[in-house]
């Protein structure tokens, strides 16, 4: 096995398209444990720990531009008041030694449906940012998974980062699981308000082979609320209203049954969260409101 | 490969480690500082958690070629000589510690809270030890002991 380390961002894309075979490695929580076990055996290692370049964050243009290498710690701290949904996301995984080492860029690029990142990057529509020497695409989130464990990146390509435009309304993660801490998702749910755009948006985890945005969800409440003047003169959200945007929420489900729980179970506990969730944004819009006012 | 980094503020090197081997490997079984303890090698358990330049990190989790260069402090590095820390003693005084296997990773990660936070509230430790199981004590001693720590660092005990 070889273990290669590059000591600059442009170097790390050189090994990588010289050696498309080797195994990308970030904060090692997710291939340490394959390799510890044997499930992977790579023919090399390329540690992007010496490639500083990609493990900070920075914000232009209305655009927060995360490098694929900030661990979730950094993250947590450092952009918490600019991403709240994500940053609620981040420290829902794993443990304390988890979150200081395992990064956005290693939930990306082991694109499980169960990654907690993913479902807040949905519904913020944000962008990845994938680089190679031929050059550098931005993906929109929606386009990036593809399958189970499946991305559209390419064998010569790195994740750089990921961009997103900061909060501009209130923004909610629920996630099920046995416990509090350490525990793979049954089922999560993100939403995200924009109110300058008007339009709610959301994502879903551990519920269909891939992350996904619940649409039919988002346009069903986007005009409900356009629809009764809410955004001009914001009224508690009818129940009619949250029942039904739960409702298409499940619907949107494809879950599988496993150790973890069956899909009857996530479909109901999704239910439940997509519920319960817009309840809080929605009442956290309309106490921002009043306190504007 | 060879890998030169320092443990405990000592300089350390490691010869034919295995490129796939992680830092807990490399130092219980070649640098003979067995303090950090294995029991799952998959970042459940927290037994193995060391700092990582100054970072608290499940060394069973960090390839071997990861650290090069760098700073790793093990429970080894605690004492000064025969003097227990204050959260090693705390561990003792409060009688938080049974089989001792889960004690190591305990230790270091309570002391890298204590470091970045003087006074932590119950709802703060348990968050913080989150990620170190512990199969004997039912945690309430080791709260005790991050309690105890706590007050003592501070000085009010
Ligand atoms: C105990 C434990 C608990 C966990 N709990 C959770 C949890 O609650 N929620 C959750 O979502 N995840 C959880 N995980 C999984 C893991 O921590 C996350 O997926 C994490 O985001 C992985 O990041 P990393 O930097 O450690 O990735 P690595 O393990 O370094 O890499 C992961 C994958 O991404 C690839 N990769 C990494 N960086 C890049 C890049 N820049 N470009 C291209 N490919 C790249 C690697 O090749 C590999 O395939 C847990 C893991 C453990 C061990
Ligand atoms: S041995 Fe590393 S966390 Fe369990
Ligand atoms: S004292 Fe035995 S596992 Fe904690």
């Amino acid at each position: 096995m070889d273990f290669l380390r590059p000591t600059s961002w442009r170097e790390a894309l050189e090994i990588r398209a010289a050696r498309p075979e080797a195994t990308v490695l970030a904060g090692g929580t997710d291939v340490l444990v394959e390799v510890n076990f044997g499930h992977r055996r790579p023919e090399a290692l390329l540690d992007l720990t010496n490639v500083t370049e990609h493990q900070g964050w920075s914000e232009a243009d209305g655009t927060v531009r995360i490098g694929a290498g900030l661990p979730y710690a950094r993250l947590i701290d450092e952009l918490g008041d600019r991403l709240p949904g994500l940053a609620m996301a981040a420290r829902t995984v794993g443990s304390p030694q988890i979150r200081n080492r395992g990064t956005l860029g290693g939930n990306l690029g082991s694109a499980s449906p169960a990654g907690d990142g993913h479902p807040a990057l949905l519904a913020s529509d944000a962008l990845v940012e994938v680089a190679s020497v031929r050059g550098t695409r931005l993906l929109p989130i929606t386009e990036f998974f593809t399958g189970v464990k499946r991305s559209a990146l390419a064998a010569d390509e790195l994740i750089a980062a990921v961009h997103l435009a900061p909060a501009s309304g209130p923004q909610q993660f629920a996630k099920v699981g046995t416990r509090n801490a350490m525990v793979i998702a049954v089922c999560t749910f993100a939403i995200a308000l924009h109110p300058e755009q008007r339009r709610v948006g959301t994502g879903v985890g551990s519920a269909a082979p891939t992350p996904f945005r619940a649409t039919a969800a988002e346009d069903f409440l986007t005009a409900e609320l356009i629809g009764t003047g809410q955004w001009e003169r914001p009224r508690a959200l009818p129940e009619l209203a949250a029942n039904r945007f739960g409702e298409l929420v499940a619907a949107a489900a494809r879950p599988i049954d496993d150790v973890r729980g069956t899909a009857d179970y996530r479909r109901h506990a999704l239910g439940v969260l997509a519920r319960r969730t817009v309840h809080r944004v929605w009442d956290d819009h309309r106490t921002r409101r009043r306190q504007c006012a | 490969m060879r890998v030169n980094f320092t443990v405990n503020g000592r300089a350390q090197q490691a010869d034919n480690v295995w490129e796939g081997e992680s830092l807990l490997y490399v130092l219980r079984e070649r640098l003979g500082l067995p303090g950090s303890k294995n029991a799952c090698e998959q970042g459940e358990c927290g037994s193995c958690t060391v700092t990582l330049d100054g970072v608290a990190v499940c060394a069973c989790l960090v390839a071997a070629g990861q650290v090069e260069g760098r700073e790793v402090g093990t429970v080894e590095g605690l004492a000064d000589g025969d003097r227990l820390s204050d959260v090693q003693q705390a561990f003792l005084d409060a009688g938080a510690v049974q089989c001792g296997f889960c004690t190591p990773g305990l230790l270091v990660q309570a002391t890298d809270l204590l470091d970045k936070q003087a006074e932590p509230s119950d709802v703060e430790i348990r968050e913080a030890l989150a990620g170190n199981l512990c199969r004997c004590t039912g945690y309430e001693k080791i709260m005790d002991a991050v309690r105890l720590a706590a007050r003592r660092k501070s000085g009010h005990a």
